[in-house]
């Protein structure tokens, strides 16, 4: 059975912008973002929003709802009370351009700012042999859809601006740990994790975990693990003493 | 921007970029966010504030061939008869503290630079985020770059030192099989608060990242390592209960410490099954 049901939406732009307020038909089965289309249809055509798939495989449609950062796709409307006023912003971290989309081009910058993967200069492609137990880590990781609202949650840039330029948010971070997992891999993303892409900003709150759509357990999978391989290049003189002992680095193992 | 709202002081926020959307709400969360740190904080605090007292009260921690966690190993000759670990007191006489005080920097530094109380405490106490989505107060934010937050990168020594710990907590639990006369095959029920108390202490250290990553985590190729790789998926079994076992083993701390406490004041008698 549909009801009217009550919404808060932020419209605006870099300019400036606030809460407005609308009733809408909500019917069974249905998500936020159906809700948003209602919206465009019947009352705010000139409302804009990012969406692609509804299914929660692009990453497109993040937004704010009631101060949580969710998928609008994946958010069902039977998870509020039918008198309730549900809430929906754009994402705070990143500028926005109207309405409901930000411009999310930061995560793009940073992207770029991670080495690409660095195969050993002798080995050809066709040649790589790998084990399935080898890669199974970082495929885990390979989930991610890129929706950002990761790295819009992460207090680092969520509450300082001026961290942006030194911190590479948690979804790059985990991009960083997969290539360091990689048996093939040969660039030392260890120190570029701390002095470069700012891992030490990460206070490992888990936000990132707890709003990932994918369930990515990037915490505990990725950040830690990163954290602990700093640990063994820059600050635990018994594995530097183990390693020149042994003459091999720890990524050789 | 959410905080646009904090009043301006010597740690007002840096501005943040004028094209954001002007929200002037710190956080538009509707859910009970501030629960989960609230109890956290008051967790904390009372085991706090029990530990301190417990640690300079410097009394009630031996009876019964049963010692509180919280001073063992007893490392002074100022413990009381018996308590000492096999008689191996390198403190001697000179120090005058409680001897809890001389060991108890060990399982509060692995605490305190757990990975998993690091979030209680940043959250909590600093909230530096309170909450997710929820905007912190400080205007600064420098996370794990410096001193003295860089010291927690040193969890994996505390680590180590926490295992020595498990293995005397452990044996002080095998003791506890002794009677008061110290002939064995006799248990209590302190026994098995010591063994539980124990085990607890395992779990949490096993479970520990810093762990996961000795035992396995730190490789590129877990082919080439089998009995690694088996320990390491094994470890990460526990690492996902971390948290669970992080709040158990410090009530399990607390709680042995307690029921030694009340057997050695006179206040309950260790029963006896055999």
């Amino acid at each position: 059975m549909g009801y009217k049901g009550k919404f808060k939406v932020w419209r605006g732009d870099a300019s400036g912008g606030d809460l407005n307020d609308f009733e809408v038909e909500v019917n069974e089965g249905e998500v936020v973002l159906d809700v948003i289309h209602r919206l465009q249809a019947t009352q705010a055509p000139d409302m804009a929003c990012r969406w692609n798939c509804k299914a929660g495989k692009c990453g497109s449609c993040s937004a704010e709802i009631n101060g949580k950062p969710r998928l609008m796709c994946m958010t069902r409307m039977s998870t509020f009370e039918e008198g309730e006023t549900v809430t929906v912003t754009p994402l705070r971290t990143f500028p926005v351009i109207k309405d409901l989309v930000t411009d999310v081009g930061f995560n793009y910058t940073k992207a770029r700012e991670v080495k690409s993967f660095t195969p050993p200069a002798d080995l050809k492609p066709g040649e790589y042999r790998m084990q399935q137990i080898d890669v199974e880590r970082s495929q885990e990781f390979r989930k991610c859809i890129e929706c950002y609202l990761c790295q819009n949650t992460c207090h680092a840039v969520r509450d300082h601006e001026e961290n942006k330029e030194n911190f590479a948010g948690p979804r790059y971070l985990m991009r960083v740990a997969e290539l360091d997992m990689h048996p093939l891999d040969t660039a030392d993303r260890k120190k570029a994790a701390q002095e470069e892409h700012g891992l030490g900003y990460c206070n490992i709150t888990k936000c990132c975990t707890e709003v990932c759509p994918e369930h990515i357990r990037i915490t505990d999978n990725a950040l830690i693990p990163l954290k602990e391989r700093v640990v063994d290049k820059k600050y635990d003189p018994l594995v530097w003493l183990g390693s020149k002992i042994r003459r091999r680095s720890s990524t050789d193992a | 921007m959410a905080t646009d709202t904090i009043a301006p002081g010597p740690e007002a926020p840096a501005p943040l970029s004028p094209a954001r959307a002007k929200i002037e709400q710190k956080t538009l969360r509707t859910d009970r966010w501030w629960l989960s740190p609230l109890l956290t904080l008051l967790v904390l605090v009372a085991f706090i504030f029990y530990a301190t007292f417990r640690a300079f009260e410097d009394a009630y921690y031996y009876a019964d061939g049963l010692i509180s966690p919280f001073y063992s190993p007893c490392l002074s000759t100022k413990c009381v008869p018996d308590s000492s670990l096999g008689g191996f007191t390198p403190f001697g006489d000179w120090a005058k503290v409680s001897p809890a005080l001389l060991i108890l920097i060990f399982p509060l530094g692995f605490r305190m630079t757990c990975y998993y109380y690091r979030k209680a405490y940043y959250r909590a106490f600093w909230q530096s985020p309170p909450a997710c989505a929820v905007a912190e107060p400080h205007g600064k934010y420098t996370g794990e770059t410096r001193f003295p937050l860089i010291l927690n990168n040193a969890h994996r020594y505390f680590f180590y030192v926490g295992l020595i710990f498990n293995v005397i907590l452990t044996w002080d639990g095998i003791l506890a099989f002794r009677n008061a006369q110290g002939e064995w095959g006799h248990m209590s029920l302190g026994t098995l608060v010591l063994l539980a108390n124990a085990t607890l202490l395992w779990l949490y250290s096993l479970s520990c990242h810093s762990c996961r990553h000795a035992i396995g985590g730190r490789l590129k190729h877990f082919s080439k390592h089998p009995l690694r790789y088996k320990s390491w998926t094994l470890v990460s079994k526990l690492n996902h209960k971390h948290m669970l076992f992080a709040w158990i083993s410090l009530f399990g701390v607390a709680l042995a410490d307690a029921y030694v406490a009340l057997v050695s004041h006179g206040t309950f008698s260790n029963p006896t099954f055999f």
